[in-house]
């Protein structure tokens, strides 16, 4: 089946909210995974979709890279006593547990993966703006993830990943420079995937595909590319100043050698909270999809998520001071970064609003991605309070750098950002494969990562709280409770992330054909085949009608309509 | 170790209760909008569970009231924690002007501490109960973090530099003392505690201990072998080659370069180990430096020192090279109007990390 021809009416995206019976469907004859073979023509690909899936599978290569050194981490602090690894190797493996999953999971995971795939498909485009521009994204990212692998097989670095002065600059006796250059390095491919997006969404919308029309994941991922290519040069500066001090011994930060050490900190964390943003915003984006498509009803508030995205991507840059109140900074500044840091957090709950509100009245069902959606909102609202419990100033001089900001960044990153991943990946699966996966395997699988996540992180919150500094390799017995229940949580979520791994790709050959659009959403992704042509769309779509429109959002104005 | 399953740590100083106390109120609303998100959230799913294949949700209208609610009650909630919190902060930071001056220096990884009477002591400090305690704190080498999670105070300590924090332990106890700023190999072995006693025991530990003399004698003996009475304290009928001392600690100083600045902990330091950094209006940057010849302990105690030179009578000499050579107490243009001596214990000290706080 090649794309639905009746796209171009003006009233189909009514029709298409009947799901089509997927017992006799087959793969289209023809499309993205099988137009050409070798491994060469997938290396110079320039599809879109090919990139996505090669994204795809090295973003997963250092997911589980990164949960084997978390997994670690846990199983040495089931004990006071630095019993399983010793202290340099306990420090090495939270420093590399942190530089994979933020700079070579989190932050590519959903712009690089499905923000590739769809954000063409959904605007109606044959691919993004620069395709080359694209692929070379991948090699560099690769190019990156290559020098952090090299520094991690020569026994790796021990900074922690914020990289903190002088101790980086002239304490440390690992392979700083090396780690550092690559997160340099990976920094240029979200520079060029940001820069790919803006030009896409603003160049290539379909006819009639108007700004506010624009499905809400196209307006996060926007909204996520202006902090890309704003912020990451910032951190490449600064870890190129922090190697420069290492070598040629320039007085930057360390004050032995003339420096200031807080500077650091100001440029790390300039980029490094917008960065929290560019890690969670496309998972709101993608909550935004997963909701509306499984309440069949359109987002409540559309334009008021659309403005968060862009409000929180500004306010995000404003706030930085507030990982360092406990400094020594002024107790003025630290005022204002805590004003603007409540701030913040206003737009991320009008959101978690209404998307709460668009379930009034819905018509919902709990397939797999809606689980993940529906999780993701209880848990990004857990972390999300807490942060603005860490932004109120007196209460953030106890817990700063303990386990209650281990708890609360976990919430918002693997609360946030892995769940909606996931209920993204489980949502557009069938787009990306064309094929089914087990739906009771998926919902369990579900269950026990919403279980085991809660049981890894929520101690974590009381051990913070009791006082249990990050990054402790060996701790006062008393808190070993709390820690037991951690690391047994911790198991149990490494087992909820194995299960999709191993049905995604049983899926591929097994799994029945999907069909175009097997949850009956709207939304131009769901108007081609699954999987899409190289093409995307046989006949470019002309967009008639508001995002999520199930049928019954008011009628258009004539003059609102392009033809 | 009080119990295998503690969920809230001890409180042991007059901060700790007002932290606590906005920890409370935040718990309950956090709780309040979780739960008020998970209730909905759970009955929405049941109640408006999809009947029909095809069925499809009611439609959307712009729900403005809503809207404006949902951002105004968080808006205002925030606001209010904020500003409590920001007052709590403040409370936190700002040492009373009774607060006694202890020193901290931190090293990989060990905590060194040294009391006004000149007591020394390694990863463990005694303080007496009821006592306003300023700690002035540096780092001999990578940035640390001096934290006492009973008293729910945390300050970073960084080299090159002076930060300050104060407590006033409520409870006698032995409480946990933490590094929080992770600086390397045995990072969580930098660990030890914080011994508050009753007054009493507290002066019978003092007398117990290795007796020592204060640290502003030894900071006196420091002055006098290191040879820094030649130039900053001459003879009488002797030219000043170096500013004067006395009266210099609080008071407005004004530099070579047009600058001015009031003299606190890190200006002594730097004009100590940089000399040349900032040069006094009217003198020669002749002074060497005292880099590597002084620990970060003999720092202290040469600070102390000089600190000590301000409560002095005669106070209010000018810093300034003319005045001061031409041996006036009268107050020179050096002196900042209106400046006040502070008193001998514990000057409100401005350094960069706190302002000098309005008198309590």
């Amino acid at each position: 089946m090649s794309a639905n021809p009746n796209a171009t009416t003006p009233d189909t995206a009514r029709t298409s909210v009947t799901a089509p019976a997927t017992s006799d469907l087959a793969l289209p004859r023809e499309n993205y995974l099988n137009a050409q073979y070798g491994l060469r023509s997938w290396l110079l690909t320039r599809d879109h979709k090919r990139i996505a899936i090669l994204y795809l599978i090295s973003v997963t290569a250092f997911f589980f890279l990164g949960g084997f050194f978390a997994l670690l981490i846990r199983l040495e602090l089931l004990t006071p006593e630095g019993d399983l690894v010793g202290p340099d190797t306990y420090n090495r493996l939270f420093t590399m547990h942190g530089i994979v999953m933020v700079f070579f999971f989190l932050i590519p995971s959903i712009p690089a993966t499905l923000g590739n795939f769809l954000l063409p498909l959904m605007i109606g485009a044959k691919d993004l703006a620069f395709p080359k521009v694209n692929l070379g994204s991948w090699y560099v990212y690769n190019l990156g993830a290559l020098f952090t692998l090299w520094s991690i097989l020569h026994g790796g670095v021990d900074t922690g990943w914020t990289f903190y002065t002088p101790f980086s600059t002239t304490y440390s006796n690992t392979y700083v420079i090396t780690a550092a250059l690559g997160i340099f390095v990976a920094g240029f491919s979200s520079i060029m995937t940001g820069l790919n997006f803006i030009v896409t969404v603003h160049r290539m919308r379909a006819p009639g595909l108007t700004w506010f029309r624009l499905p809400l994941f196209v307006w996060s991922m926007y909204a996520t590319s202006l902090i890309m290519i704003l912020g990451t040069p910032v951190i490449a500066i600064t870890l190129l100043l922090v190697a420069a001090e290492r070598t040629l011994h320039l007085g930057i930060f360390d004050p032995a050698l003339g420096g200031d050490p807080i500077l650091f900190q100001h440029l790390f964390w300039f980029y490094s909270h917008p960065a929290v943003y560019i890690m969670v915003l496309p998972g709101m984006g993608v909550v935004s999809e997963l909701v509306a498509a499984f309440s069949r009803r359109r987002i409540v508030g559309y334009r008021v998520v659309a403005f968060a995205s862009v409000a929180i991507a500004i306010l995000g840059f404003l706030v930085w001071g507030h990982h360092m109140f406990v400094t020594g900074q002024s107790l003025y500044t630290a005022t204002i970064f805590s004003v603007l840091s409540m701030l913040v957090a206003i737009p991320s709950a009008v959101k978690v609003f209404n998307w709460t509100a668009t379930l009034y009245g819905g018509a919902i069902s709990l397939e797999t991605p809606m689980l993940y959606a529906l999780g993701f909102i209880g848990l990004f609202t857990i972390g999300g309070l807490t942060g603005t419990m860490v932004a109120t100033l007196g209460f953030d001089v106890h817990v700063h750098d303990t386990y209650f900001i281990v708890a609360h960044f976990h919430y918002i990153m693997v609360g946030g950002t892995i769940m909606a991943y996931m209920g993204g990946m489980h949502y557009w699966w069938p787009k990306i494969s064309g094929r089914l996966y087990p739906s009771f395997l998926s919902k369990l699988s579900a269950l026990i990562i919403f279980v085991g996540f809660n049981l890894t992180f929520f101690p974590q919150f009381i051990l913070g709280y009791l006082g249990m500094p990050r990054r402790y390799w060996s701790y006062p017995p008393e808190f070993q409770v709390l820690n037991v229940l951690s690391t047994a949580g911790a198991s149990i979520l490494g087992i909820g992330y194995i299960l999709p791994l191993c049905y995604f790709a049983w899926s591929m050959r097994y799994g029945k054909a999907a069909g175009d659009n097997p949850w009956g959403a709207v939304g131009l992704e769901w108007t081609t085949a699954s999987p899409p042509p190289t093409h995307n769309f046989d006949v470019t779509p002309i967009v008639t009608h508001e995002a999520y429109d199930y049928g019954q959002a008011p009628v258009l104005g004539e003059e609102a309509r392009v033809v | 170790m009080r119990q295998d399953l503690p969920l809230f740590p001890a409180a042991a100083s007059t901060g700790a209760h007002q932290v606590d106390a906005i920890t409370y109120v935040w718990l309950v609303v956090a709780a309040f909008f979780s739960l008020l998100i998970a209730g909905l959230i759970l009955y929405f799913m049941t109640r408006y569970r999809r009947r029909t294949p095809d069925g499809v949700g009611a439609a959307t209208g712009s729900p403005l009231l809503l809207e404006v609610a949902w951002s105004a009650i968080p808006l205002a909630i925030t606001l209010v924690m904020f500003a409590w919190g920001a007052r709590v902060f403040f409370y936190i930071y700002r040492p009373p002007s009774n607060a006694v001056e202890y020193f901290a220096v931190g090293k990989q990884w060990m905590w060194k501490f040294q009391h006004p009477e000149g007591n020394r002591e390694i990863d463990e400090l005694h303080v007496p109960v009821g006592q306003p305690v300023k700690m002035i704190m540096t780092s001999e080498d990578v940035i640390h973090s001096f934290y006492v999670p009973a008293f729910r105070m945390k300050q970073d300590v960084l080299p090159g530099r002076y930060t300050t924090t104060w407590f006033q332990a409520d409870r006698p106890g032995t409480y946990h003392l933490f590094c929080a700023e992770y600086c390397g190999t045995e990072h969580s072995r930098m660990i030890g505690s914080i011994v508050v006693m009753e007054p009493t025991d507290y002066q019978a530990w003092l007398s117990g201990a290795a007796p020592g003399q204060s640290i502003v004698a030894s900071g006196a003996q420091l002055f006098e072998s290191l040879a820094c009475n030649t130039c900053h304290r001459p003879g009488p009928g002797m030219a000043a080659r170096g500013p004067r001392l006395e009266g210099l600690f609080g008071h407005q100083v004004v530099l070579a370069d047009g600058r001015s600045l009031v003299a606190n902990e890190d200006y002594l330091r730097e004009s100590i180990v940089a000399p040349a950094a900032k040069v006094v209006a009217g003198y020669q940057p002749i002074m060497p430096t005292f880099q590597g010849q002084v620990t970060e302990e003999q720092l202290v105690e040469l600070i102390a020192y000089v600190k000590s030179l301000s409560a002095t009578p005669g106070d209010g000499t000018p810093v300034s090279a003319e005045a001061s050579r031409a041996g006036a107490a009268a107050t020179g243009p050096a002196i900042a109007p209106g400046a006040t001596a502070p008193t001998s214990r514990a000057p409100a000290t401005p350094t960069a990390a706190n302002p000098a706080p309005p008198g309590r």
